[in-house]
């Protein structure tokens, strides 16, 4: 097994956190865990197609930054975007509908599990392709940035949070971006969700130095590394970013150092992970280790996270059935939207 | 009525829909101090500033990219691609995100963006800087493609391409920007999806875009002078393809030449084809014609490079070849 990195020390002192935010975390991660879990399933019963890469593991990233944020900030993910979506506040019915490539799933059935998006809750993708979210999020911070000083639009001071792996910080749009960002002190979280593999490439075999988040000050950017199994200190790290961010100072880079408890998509044998390094990880499952701090802090009973655990469970139930019954897209409707109907404008 | 030059008209269309709507902006490289490197963004900067005329480092996919994701928050960029051919870098912004992502994302986002600069085969730039790009471009779903070929078109092109919802790829031609015409001074856009009839005939349909246009016009008046009378149609409209303009023509002369700029293999000219011989066949007396460059990357040598794109001349021994065919 590969020596694993030293997590950075955070004490969970540093932190003030009302009962209800504690359990707007819970709730989120439970909701990420059992929706993925769900879409296993049913992969597995041929209810959905095509690539599928589950999130099991990586919760505190998405709970941590996203809830950190307000719901006009964007959000820009990979293909590993259904919990992303969700935490963004895309309802897991209009989530689990797109998988089934149904007409109510969030992108009318055109775009599946790489493809969410939500105009609404300011979703900017699902990008399929790696890397290539980063530019578009860049792009979303700049009209931020624009419309606050052309525009002249005070209340613009929307952040975006960019998420991405460890393979993607090896591409070329990654520095690109983290130059530009900081250049025009782009209001931008770039976030590394560093759970060591790209597919089957070892993050260390790909990558000349390991920690990505040292990467942030050669382009005049903080860069934070954070354990990415604890979603108090992803909470905390963000808000720190969100707040130089929306006080236009600019981006940060943060490096949260996590783990994928399934397979790179449900279509991946995953033979190369060691079993040593897979229950290393899975000994921090960030939602028991939240579970264990909520109890400990008296900011919730088990009684109360169990009813918690209930209630997302039926929402996950209940998106699966609306996507069961839910209509496929009409299919006289094949073109629409390949270009902006005019007749309607 | 006044005179102007082609990148002028094009610079005061950018001009004007700048000054009508505050969320049209232009980003690329040299664009702003420089004045970009056609000069077609001269005197903006000191206008709008730096923010609505930005210079970005030269880093094509990911400004590209950048102005999809500013475009799909509600702004209207405008790209400059240096040269087109360095847009070969932002291929995947093109065409997965600005071209397909409206579609996949099931109407949640739109792209009013235009993506414009100088292609096509210049004074021997060699091959990387003599590209058309359209070509490439054209089975990119979601994207309209233009190519524009008079200071008069242009303008109202451009304008119309800036206003439009979607997508533009917006095609100019290295050795027109120098291009001389009177153009009204009042405002007004033309349509993106139009082709232009340049020169109603009988004969043969010649059907052509960007600089073969005037390659073209020049065969015409040999053409004139000898007694045949071609129909000239400058497609303008790349994709879609202006199927109305091009039928009726055919319906006319039953006889189609096409004279392209991009290589043969692939080109415009092939989708052409296919599509009149899909559309149009009980029309025609005669198989469709084209004369497109040669499948080969431009090369430098002058004689050479002369060789690689179409003639006037070839043009007009083309014709009288197809008049000559007994039908
Ligand atoms: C441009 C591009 N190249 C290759 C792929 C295939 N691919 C999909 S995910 C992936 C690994 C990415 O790893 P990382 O960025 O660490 O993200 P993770 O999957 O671990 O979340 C690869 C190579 C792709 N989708 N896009
Ligand atoms: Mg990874």
């Amino acid at each position: 097994m590969v020596q694993e990195r030293i997590l950075p020390q955070f004490s969970s002192t540093q932190v003030k956190l009302s009962r209800k935010e504690g359990l707007t975390l819970y709730e989120d991660m439970v909701l990420g865990r059992y929706f993925e879990d769900k879409c296993a399933e049913m992969y597995y019963r041929g209810k959905m197609f095509g690539f599928v890469h589950l999130y099991n593991g990586q919760e505190a990233v998405s709970s941590g930054v996203i809830k950190a944020m307000r719901a006009d900030d964007y959000v820009c993910s990979t293909y590993r975007d259904h919990v992303h979506a969700l935490s963004a506040g895309v309802p897991a019915r209009e989530v689990m509908a797109e998988l089934f490539g149904k007409a109510t799933g969030c992108s009318k059935g055109r775009g599946g599990s790489m493809h969410l998006f939500s105009a609404e809750h300011n979703l900017l993708g699902g990008f399929a392709f790696v890397a290539e979210g980063i530019p578009v999020a860049t792009g979303a911070a700049f009209q931020s940035k624009y419309r606050r000083e052309v525009l002249g639009d005070a209340s613009a001071d929307q952040v975006t949070a960019c998420f991405f792996g460890d393979g993607a910080s090896n591409n070329g749009q990654f520095f690109e971006c983290l130059n530009m960002a900081t250049l025009w002190k782009l209001p931008i979280l770039f976030v590394v969700e560093n759970n060591k593999w790209a597919i089957g490439m070892a993050h260390d075999r790909a990558t000349s130095d390991i920690e990505i988040y040292r990467k942030g000050p050669a382009f005049g950017m903080p860069g934070v590394e954070v354990d990415g199994m604890d979603v108090l200190a992803v909470w905390a790290t963000a808000q720190d970013a969100i707040a130089r961010a929306r006080a236009g100072e600019g981006p940060t880079l943060i490096e949260a150092l996590t783990y994928r408890f399934r397979g790179h998509s449900l279509a991946d044998p995953d033979e190369l992970r060691s079993k040593d390094e897979k229950d290393h990880w899975f000994a921090q499952d960030p939602i028991k280790r939240f579970q264990t701090y909520l109890i400990e802090q008296n900011l919730a009973n088990q009684d109360e996270l169990k009813a918690i655990d209930q209630k997302i469970q039926m929402r996950v139930e209940e998106a699966v059935k609306f996507a069961e019954e839910s209509p496929d897209p009409d299919p006289s409707e094949l073109y629409r939207y390949v270009f902006v109907d005019e007749s309607k404008s | 009525m006044a005179e102007v030059l082609l990148f002028n008209a094009l610079r005061d269309a950018i001009d004007e829909e700048m000054a009508h709507d505050a969320t049209v902006l232009v980003m690329g490289e040299d664009v702003g101090q420089y004045g970009g490197s056609y000069k077609v963004t001269k005197g903006l900067y000191e206008k709008y500033g730096n923010l609505r005329v930005l210079d970005t480092p030269i880093a094509e996919n990911s400004f590209t990219g950048m102005a999809v994701g500013a475009a799909m928050t509600g702004l209207k960029p405008i790209i400059e691609g240096m040269n087109m051919g360095f847009l070969l870098l932002a291929f995947n912004q093109i065409a997965n995100n600005a071209g397909m992502l409206p579609y996949t994302s099931g109407g949640n986002f739109t792209m009013p963006m235009v993506i414009r600069g100088p292609g096509g085969v210049g004074r021997q730039l060699g091959a990387e800087h003599s590209q058309r790009l359209e070509a490439y471009f054209q089975a990119v779903p979601g994207l309209k493609i233009v190519a524009c070929s008079t200071p008069y078109n242009a303008k109202g092109l451009l304008k119309s391409a800036i206003r439009d919802p979607n997508p533009v790829l917006f095609f100019e031609h290295v050795l027109l920007y120098n291009l001389k015409e009177h153009i009204p001074d009042e405002d007004y856009c033309l349509p993106l999806n139009r082709a232009e009839v340049v020169h109603p005939g009988k004969d043969v349909t010649l059907l052509t875009y960007s600089r073969m246009r005037h390659h073209v016009l020049q065969a015409l008046k040999t053409l004139t002078q000898e007694g045949f009378n071609p129909e000239v149609i400058d497609l303008i409209s790349l994709k879609p393809l202006d199927f109305e303009t091009i039928g009726a023509s055919i319906r006319k002369t039953h006889r189609v030449i096409i004279v392209e700029e991009c290589m043969r293999t692939g080109g415009i000219g092939a989708e052409l084809i296919a599509s009149i011989n899909e559309r149009f066949f009980d029309e025609l007396d005669a198989p469709v014609v084209r004369l497109s460059s040669q499948d080969i990357p431009t090369p430098y040598n002058g004689m050479l490079e002369s060789l690689t794109i179409v003639q006037p001349q070839q043009i007009v021994t083309a014709v009288k070849e197809m008049m000559a065919l007994q039908v």
